[in-house]
């Protein structure tokens, strides 16, 4: 059977030549890029190496870039971090009510321990607005956190205006961009930044390797403690083989990057309007525009997500849902309730992300296949009442 | 690489049976009694009619909105309690039909109990509605 894998931003394959990179130094670059002879210096030239390519790929310059071990890490590294460099001067911080888990729950976990956390609203499209993060701030206020772009709905946030008024007050501005490093420009000096978190397996670097952007100057508390590498802000022997894998899909993106938004932008709008024009009552989810170039969500009305995601993997479509039944704690996604999405809409969503190995043939089956699924589902749901519209 | 069937490694295989071919879809003309459920966990719905004759369940129905596991519960559930008494019936538990499914994974035992709910209330409204007559 046909295996239509449209789950990009939950994960992508690891690029072949991203892999091939990577194998020597499992094997005859095993060194540790610690160690003082040349096994050891084999290996740290070639993370440097590496780092340099994340580095140019943002903007910033290699020494600002720390190997962390996921998007997760350089998160939790950024947030906890500020927040334990700076408690002496203020203990609040503003986010917003669409982060990743990442982000929010280090955010959680320092509110147990005394610090006041702001989750500012998004409108209808997850928009931040770049006047409530202004109003929200306070003299305690030590840290901004905004998402660049949301790995749910695809909104991409206004966060070079609102950068510029964490600037403008001397705070601290970090932005989770682990959706749309590697898939959009991002240029530290141009969005004016102070950290960004970035995730290797987002585009098609292997799993397990992320880094934190730090700008020069930013006071922050090492991640974890105990030898010197990173310049002693993330102790522990690196990932050699992860690393390099990192800098050659930087590599990769930088050069395909381009054409490849185009291409995805045309195959996403393809699918929306063929979703819309084949569907009733469907509602895509998202900014219509301002969004990411793979990414699809949408909630078809009386429909569960969880059903919907098993019919579809019937037919071999790999996707996802913001559907309470298939969170593990039976909770409806928190950025598609932030959308002010009432919770029968939150469990009828789908999101189909597209990635490189995506084919307009993919796009088509998927048109196919999907206003079946929707349709045997809606006969089934007790919801549903033909003609009501 | 794991193969297609295990897939959803999370279900059974009777389990994904009922889900691919539910039994007993759809809504009944004058139906003997209506069970309406509404699963307070994660929000789903589920509908129940059934046809009673001489005490005896003839004939049952739903229609439900939920996942994987609140379909195939609905659909087993219909099969299950045509022909029983309403007696025997009204002894189904949830556990009872999970086990007819060959089990679910326990964060979806709480689907099941949205089915004998549904069961409950249908047999409910059956009682009241023949007092009336
Ligand atoms: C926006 C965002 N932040 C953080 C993460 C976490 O990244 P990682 O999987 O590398 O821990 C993800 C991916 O799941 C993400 O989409
Ligand atoms: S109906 Fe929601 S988890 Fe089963």
């Amino acid at each position: 059977m046909r295996r239509i894998y449209l789950d990009y931003a939950a994960t992508t394959p690891t690029h072949p030549l991203v892999l091939k990179a990577m194998l020597p130094w499992f094997t005859d670059g095993f060194g540790n890029p610690a160690s003082i002879h040349s096994f050891g210096q084999e290996a740290k030239g070639a993370i440097e190496e590496a780092r340099e390519k994340v580095a140019r790929l943002i903007g910033a310059k290699s020494e600002e870039i720390v190997f962390t071990s996921s998007g997760t890490e350089a998160d939790n590294f950024a947030i906890k971090g500020v927040a334990y460099a700076k408690e002496h001067k203020g203990k609040h911080i503003i986010t917003t009510a669409i982060e990743h888990h990442a982000v929010i729950e280090p955010c959680k976990f320092l509110e147990k321990r005394g610090f006041k956390v702001t989750y500012l609203p998004v409108d209808k499209d997850g928009l931040v607005d770049p006047r409530h993060v202004k109003k929200a701030i306070t003299d305690e206020t030590i840290l901004i956190s905004v998402m660049h772009a949301n790995n749910e709905i695809g909104t991409i946030e206004p966060i070079k205006e609102i950068a510029r008024i964490a600037n403008d007050r001397g705070i601290c501005f970090h932005t989770d961009a682990v959706q749309t490093v590697g898939h959009l420009p991002v240029d530290v000096d141009e969005l004016k930044v102070d950290l960004v978190s970035i995730s290797a397996h987002k585009f098609c670097g292997p799993k397990g390797v992320g880094a934190l952007y730090i700008r020069k100057g930013t006071k922050i508390v090492p991640f974890m403690h105990g030898g010197e590498q990173e310049h002693g802000r993330r102790a522990s022997t690196q990932n050699v083989p992860g690393i390099v894998g990192f800098g050659k899909a930087c590599e990769l993106a930088q050069k395909e990057m381009g054409q490849e938004k185009v291409r995805l932008q045309t195959l996403r709008d393809k699918l929306i309007s063929g979703i819309l024009d084949r569907i009733d009552d469907v509602r895509l989810n998202g900014h219509p525009t301002q969004r990411l170039p793979n990414n699809v969500n949408i909630s078809l009305e009386f429909v569960e997500g969880e059903s919907m995601l098993l019919n579809l993997d019937l037919v071999g479509i790999a996707a996802s849902t913001g559907s309470a039944c298939s969170s593990s704690v039976l909770e409806a996604s928190h950025v598609l309730l932030a959308l002010g999405l009432p919770h029968e809409l939150a469990h009828s969503s789908l999101r189909l992300t597209l990635g490189q190995e995506t084919t307009e043939k993919d796009i088509d089956y998927v048109l196919e296949k999907l206003p079946q699924i929707v349709k045997k589902l809606r006969v089934m749901s007790p919801l549903y009442k033909p003609g009501k519209k | 690489m794991k193969s297609r069937k295990d897939l959803w490694s999370l279900y059974s295989e009777k389990v994904m049976e009922h889900f691919q071919n539910p039994r007993n879809v759809g809504e009944m003309q004058s139906p003997d009694g209506i069970g309406h459920a509404g699963n307070p966990v994660c929000g789903d719905i589920m509908e129940l009619y059934i046809k009673v004759k001489d005490d005896i369940i003839i004939d049952a129905k739903f229609k439900t909105f939920g996942c994987g596991a609140a379909i195939a519960t609905s659909s087993i559930l219909t099969e299950m309690v045509k022909g029983k008494t309403i007696e025997e019936a009204m002894k189904i538990s949830n556990k009872a039909v999970a086990e007819a499914l060959d089990g679910l994974p326990p964060i979806k035992m709480h689907c099941s109990v949205l089915a004998e709910e549904a069961l409950g209330l249908a047999i409910e409204d059956y009682l009241a509605k023949s007092k009336r007559k």
